[in-house]
């Protein structure tokens, strides 16, 4: 009698994991900080992967088989688009033979998309160095323009799994309020720079430099994608004590010790700053991550004034 | 208990939709926004009405970007300019791939212009059309491949069907353009012929639902040609010296049939291993029913890691085995009519494995060792005789849409004595951006 209602109980909780396990919605975003917006609008029913490492660059990421068997089973794929994946992702979606991901699908959510982009070339020419044709793909760094990736990931998901819509709906209203209540305190951290003269290593800190009221004075890549030059380090060596701008920001994937030469010379600090939550211990969130950004440069802005 | 904590995040979700339902249908995501303040928001809206999409409108879905780029179709070329000198004057006879440097000096041995996009819902197409200079300087234009891929087969199914480089071990399907190194793997060449093993025919091949990736994979193609060398191409005879014997297509087993299986394993966050064992079975031209058989055994290990620059530093190692069986037929010599070659299996052994070391961003080093050998048969071909050969090459990629090479070749040919090569190669490539498989 108790052994049976064990083995009843037992099949019960045997049959709800399976079920519950198939039901959840598997979504797979390209990096690291779309997967946590996923995780925000998705909420704990939905199952989120992602495919780079919060320390890999996102250009530059390999199409390993294992993603293949990744995307080949996922009902969502959230990708950056403007050509931030173009040199890995094809592949792996050619062979992944999903068709609820392919380009067009329900499951597919590109997340340039709507956003406003900053730096669309008005020619195609790679002499300007690997300048993408759709604009600079780095928005994610702007939490207003992740409010509308936001709200597409939930436009989404609700299409794909409309049991759950409002629930999809409920998290997204959510995630503006906390988005907004948010967006206030960072601008008050930061409302003190304001103008502040800043350099980066990538062209990646475009959205968050507009959105903050920061300006970005040089570059140390010449041109995206193309490998810093002793002539180029020497003009914005001259730039930055001209401009006095006394931070250098760089993320894991890019090199520490050229920042470190050009800030030594410079009179700079070089600010680690990675823009995909994971990258530092306890910034496992798009907000935990906003918030090191925030206040890692106020402290290194405050630490130069 | 999974299933239960899945119940209470219901529980805790529906009083939420309650309340975001409430207010309004259509417009409750604005309503809650405007709540929440912040001068942020407006500009949300004013960014949503700009681009013509009606706030808190979950209906509307995917809208064309700013700006589409390409059109139909993706258009890439490349061009690969070889430049060298070798103590052997025939170059011809150290480097037998159609890819390879041709002579003392400079040649283009291979330019592609590849095209792709997708042809309907149903199918990807690409085609790789490959302009040559020879070592005269005829231009020669080959269509390399052309084929289609379908996006949607139920079962984790897909097909190609078409003209493209048979799925044999881990570089016979790959462009010059992708090779680590100026020339192509001796054991390759070999087996394949100059061009490397490609016909026309279909391709079907599975995703097994396995927790890791596999992929099993069989290709029913032509097993006569211009790229079926081993098989019944016009260069097939010469490996043992016979006269062609013409045969048609009498069913299935005139066909080439190749099989592969390939696995992969992420050993760690950082390293990725991909193992793959392929066999091709096909009949040969040089009796009624004589048959050769290939098998190949290849392994790719890389190293990354997670905070690599630009993909840089790696450590990756390659290697590839192969075994080939030909049944040569009793049959007449090509060159001396009155002598007749007796009925045997000729069998041909070889393998490379190289390395390559990314140093840091866009340079690599490489190692690759080569060694190919054939055991004694009635008749003594250049073809089959023992060869080993050392070659380290540098690269410098200024950018991925450009870079240098300079490789030394070691060929220690036993018979004839060894020689050295020192070549330069040159790569430049427009238009659409090079993504490469793992």
């Amino acid at each position: 009698m108790n052994l049976h209602r064990i083995a009843t109980l037992a099949l019960i909780a045997i049959a709800a994991t399976g079920s519950s396990a198939a039901a959840q919605l598997r979504v797979v975003a390209t990096t690291p900080d779309l997967a946590s917006l996923a995780r925000e609008i998705g909420g704990n029913v939905v199952n989120v992967t992602a495919l780079a490492k919060p320390t890999e660059d996102p250009h530059y990421v390999d199409a390993k088989p294992s993603h293949i068997v990744t995307l080949n089973r996922a009902d969502v794929l959230i990708e950056g688009g403007a050509e931030l994946e173009l040199g890995w992702l094809p592949p792996l979606l050619e062979s992944s033979r999903n068709a609820r991901i392919a380009a067009g699908a329900r499951g597919r959510i590109v997340a340039s998309t709507g956003v406003r982009m900053l730096e669309i070339p008005t020619s195609f020419d790679r002499s300007k160095g690997d300048v993408h044709s759709l604009g600079n793909p780095h928005f994610l760094a702007d939490p207003v323009s992740v409010k509308i990736v936001a709200r597409r990931i939930s436009d989404h998901l609700a299409q794909v799994d409309p049991r759950l819509a409002a629930s999809y709906k409920a998290n997204l209203v959510r995630f503006n309020a906390r988005i907004d209540a948010k967006m206030a305190e960072w601008q008050r951290q930061l409302a003190p720079f304001r103008n502040a003269k800043i350099v980066t290593y990538h062209k990646d800190f475009v959205y968050f430099a507009n959105r903050f009221n920061l300006e970005i004075v040089e570059t140390l890549e010449p041109k995206p994608g193309i490998a810093p030059s002793p002539a180029h380090l020497a003009k914005v060596i001259g730039t930055m004590k001209a401009e006095n701008a006394r931070v250098i920001l760089v993320q894991p994937y890019q090199n520490r010790r050229t920042a470190e030469t050009v800030a030594r010379q410079a009179g700079a600090v070089v600010l680690d700053m990675p823009q995909q939550p994971g990258a530092r211990p306890n910034t496992g969130t798009y907000f935990d991550m906003m918030d090191y950004l925030v206040t890692t440069l106020a402290a290194g802005l405050r630490g130069q004034k | 208990m999974r299933g239960r904590s899945i119940l209470c995040a219901f529980g805790l979700i529906t009083p939420l939709l309650a309340q975001a339902q409430a207010p309004q249908k259509k417009d409750s995501l604005a309503k809650a926004d405007s709540a929440a303040r912040a001068d942020s928001i407006a500009l949300v809206h004013e960014l949503e009405k700009e681009l013509g999409k009606p706030a808190g409108d979950s209906g509307a879905a995917a809208q064309t970007p700013p700006h589409a780029s390409g059109g139909y179709m993706n258009i890439g070329f490349v061009s690969l300019t070889d430049a060298g000198w070798s103590t052997e004057p025939d170059i011809g006879s150290l480097e037998r791939g159609d890819h390879d440097p041709q002579v003392r000096g400079f040649t283009i041995p291979n330019t592609e212009l590849a095209l792709d996009g997708a042809v309907d819902p149903y199918f990807k197409g690409f085609s790789n059309i490959v302009f040559k200079l020879d070592k005269n300087g005829e231009t020669g234009v080959e269509l390399e491949e052309a084929f289609v891929l379908t996006t949607s087969l139920p079962a984790n199914l897909q097909l190609k069907a078409g003209q493209f480089f048979t799925e044999f071990g881990r570089q016979n399907p790959q462009h010059p353009h992708s090779w680590a190194f100026v020339d192509q793997p001796l054991v390759l060449n070999r087996m394949f012929g100059p061009d490397g093993l490609r016909s026309q025919g279909l391709r079907v091949s599975w995703l097994a639902p396995t927790p890791f990736y596999t992929e099993a994979l069989l290709s029913i193609v032509n097993s006569a040609g211009g790229a079926t060398s081993s098989f019944r191409s016009e260069e097939s005879p010469e490996i043992h010296g016979g006269r062609a014997t013409e045969r048609a297509v009498r069913g299935l087993q005139d066909m080439l049939i190749v099989p592969r299986l390939a696995t992969s394993f992420d050993l760690t966050e950082t390293q990725t291993l991909l193992l793959g064992a392929s066999a091709a079975f096909g009949p040969n031209n040089s009796g009624s029913s004589a048959r050769t058989r290939i098998y190949g055994v290849d392994g790719y290990w890389k190293w990354k890691p997670a905070a690599a620059q630009q993909g840089f530093p790696f450590i990756s190692m390659q290697g590839e085995a192969l075994l080939r069986r030909y049944d040569a037929a009793e049959r007449v010599s090509a060159d001396v009519p009155t002598v007749t070659l007796p009925n045997e299996t000729l069998k041909d052994r070889g393998a490379y494995a190289q390395v390559l070391w990314g140093i840091k961003p866009r340079i690599v080093a490489g190692l690759r060792g080569d060694w190919a050998r054939g055991d004694d048969a009635s008749f003594d071909s250049e073809l089959r005789a023992d060869r080993f050969r050392v070659s380290p090459n540098f690269t410098w990629y200024p950018t991925e849409f450009s870079k240098f090479r300079v490789q030394y070749n070691y060929d220690d040919r036993k018979e004839i004595g060894s020689d050295h090569s020192l070549w330069f190669q040159f790569e430049f490539l427009l238009g659409a951006h090079a993504s490469h498989k793992f």
